[in-house]
């Protein structure tokens, strides 16, 4: 369990950000930059000390203002991953790999080289200096080193931002893999929310240096007050679903969840793997009775959980259909058309072209751990 | 071109007197250009200033200074000699001081300006990659800041070979122990008759500075790759 509260002052702007994440898996801090994320990443990495607060991750306190605990930066071994991978430019792709390898304590080796260069696919590129690698490569490399340094915490700082979209397909299956194998608390920093949907388990919403927001993703990307139309970031909830089946005919695959299931184009991915989807909230038109002769192939008949008045125009509407979520953006107009309120039956109508395939992600299809030995 | 036993010994003092004099000044130097290159601290300006002064003063005032205070009789000048036996005056181990002072600056400089282009958040990466701040600095930036060194230090030891007036005000032109180059052609210039020891030896110094150029250059080169820029 990750456990951070920290307060800042910096001239005229405060941080004061608390949040807990889990053990294993992905926290992401996400919010517009100036919003606080560099100055928790500093508190969490040990590089400046907030006024106040503390940092501990399960029964390791890194900093502790009230008990004055503040373990120095290169104690803490908090595997840092920045935007501009930072390799050392003296030294080969190997030797940037094994700088921390060879810093960190004998006893608590249990990501290996080996598995390390095959998990990231750099064995071909150990022996170049890190001018003669690409972007994309040297994330990776920068990945593996701060993996190899065996570290109780990976904190990747946007990872991605300085990646075109090319070499972020190219890195970020190499980050699901090693989310899903490497079991490490991982914090996750940016302000892309495609990447956040994509990767996160635990959601911490920065605004102005305050936590707007803070806990299990799904729930949050669930809720309407966060994402207002107004809002830089684009409303939609989030789906866990599972490959039911896939129809050749037509090139379709069949998604399951809990509360029904999803036509969508045809995906690559195997049938019985679990997948995580994000519908956006105006991909969902409503419908007061099942309408016939619709292009839409997705109907589902919902629950109305909650109307919010998002503007003068828009309305927002949070869908329950089993235990799964949707939201839905229309007009004012039509909710009022439609009579819409709490408790209430609809059916929910999502084109099948909206649901992107290739944005859909692979989920880990067990909890066993596979951490390299 | 044949040097007469005299004028070979010049020319090895000088070489004796200057690679002390940059080895000498080499770690004061790298403490003050880290200093002036990360630190903020009252007086950063003046103390800039004086490390930079040899740089504008007349040699000759420098020679001077020392003089009045590394002098057998001047206080520090006294104080080694009582203490340590060690006698600056007259003493070529005086001019590789005069030197080293002279040439302090260009070694600064090209310290300070290689550390101010390492980008500061690699000694960061680096420990929080687990190393201490000492190890990060032997690992990451005294290697990055190589080709400043090695820059400063070539042009230092050029700089030494000509240094003229410090040493002659300091420690005098004493053939055999003071006497460098620059001031051995001083020397063959005053005396009538040896004008062909003056040009032979002042084609020695062009020689040789030629050398430190080319030399400073291959150098440089050579610690980019080993940096892999």
């Amino acid at each position: 369990m990750l456990d951070v509260a920290v307060r800042q002052r910096l001239g005229n702007f405060v941080v004061d950000v608390a949040f807990q994440g889990p053990a294993a898996g992905v926290t992401a801090l996400f919010g517009p930059s100036g919003s606080g994320k560099s100055t928790i990443i500093s508190a969490i990495a040990g590089l400046r000390r907030p006024d106040a607060g503390h940092v501990r991750l399960g029964d390791v306190t890194f900093f502790d203002a009230a008990a004055g605990i503040n373990q120095p930066l290169h104690r803490r071994r908090v595997g840092w991953v920045f935007q501009d991978a930072r390799l050392f430019p003296h030294m080969s792709v190997r030797h940037n790999l094994l700088y921390g390898f060879r810093r960190a304590p004998a006893a608590e080796c249990r990501i290996g080289f080996d598995q390390v260069v095959a998990l990231l696919g750099i064995e071909p590129l150990l022996s170049r200096l890190p001018y003669a690698l690409s972007g994309g490569e040297k994330q990776r490399v920068a990945l593996g080193r701060a993996l190899l340094s065996q570290p109780r915490l990976l904190l990747m700082d946007e990872p991605l931002a300085s990646l075109d979209a090319g070499r972020k397909a190219e890195i970020l299956p190499y980050i699901e893999k090693l989310r899903d194998e490497v079991r490490l608390p991982i914090v996750w920093v940016s302000h892309v929310l495609d990447e956040v949907a994509r990767l996160a388990d635990t959601l911490v919403i920065l605004e102005h240096g305050r936590a707007v927001a803070c806990g299990d993703i799904t729930t949050l990307l669930a809720r309407l007050d966060l994402f207002p139309p107004d809002s830089p970031y684009e409303a939609g909830a989030l789906l866990t679903v599972r490959v039911a089946g896939h129809d050749n005919g037509f090139a379709l695959t069949r998604l399951a969840f809990d509360g029904g299931e999803l036509l969508v184009p045809r995906l690559a991915q195997p049938v019985g793997e679990r997948l995580r989807i994000r519908i956006r909230a105006r991909d969902v038109m409503l419908a007061g009775s099942e309408p016939p002769d619709l292009s839409a192939l997705n109907v589902l008949s919902a629950v109305v959980e909650e109307v919010r008045m998002a503007d003068a125009a828009h309305a927002d509407i949070r869908l329950s259909i089993g235990k799964a979520q949707l939201v839905s953006r229309i007009t004012r107009r039509s909710a009022e058309r439609l009579n819409l309120a709490a408790g209430g039956r609809i059916f929910a109508v999502v084109k099948s072209v909206a649901i992107d395939g290739r944005r859909a992600d692979p989920l880990p299809s067990t909890d066993v751990d596979i951490r390299p030995k | 071109m044949l040097l007469t036993p005299a004028e070979g010994e010049a020319l090895l003092l000088s070489l004796r007197i200057s690679s002390v004099a940059v080895a000498g000044s080499l770690p004061m130097a790298l403490a003050c250009a880290l200093l002036l290159a990360h630190r903020r601290f009252p007086g950063k300006l003046l103390f800039d200033g004086l490390v930079h002064l040899p740089l504008v003063l007349p040699p000759v005032v420098m020679g001077y200074l020392l003089l009045i205070t590394l002098g057998t009789r001047a206080p520090v000048g006294a104080w080694l000699l009582d203490t340590f036996g060690i006698r600056l005056v007259f003493n070529w181990t005086g001019a590789a001081v005069a030197a080293g002072v002279v040439t302090f600056p260009f070694q600064v400089r090209a310290m300070r300006l290689a550390l101010e282009s390492i980008d500061p958040a690699l000694p960061s990466a680096a420990r929080s990659l687990g190393a201490s701040r000492f190890d990060a600095f032997v690992t990451i930036t005294l290697p990055l800041m190589l080709p400043g060194i090695v820059a400063g230090a070539i042009t230092a030891f050029a700089a030494s070979l000509g240094e003229f007036g410090a040493i002659i005000t300091f420690v005098s032109n004493v053939p055999g122990e003071t006497q460098t180059l620059p001031l051995a052609i001083y020397s063959a210039i005053q005396t009538p008759g040896n004008e062909a020891a003056a040009a032979r030896l002042a084609a020695l110094s062009i020689g040789l500075a030629l050398a430190g150029l080319v030399l400073s250059e291959v150098a440089g080169r050579r610690a980019q790759r080993l940096i892999g820029r």
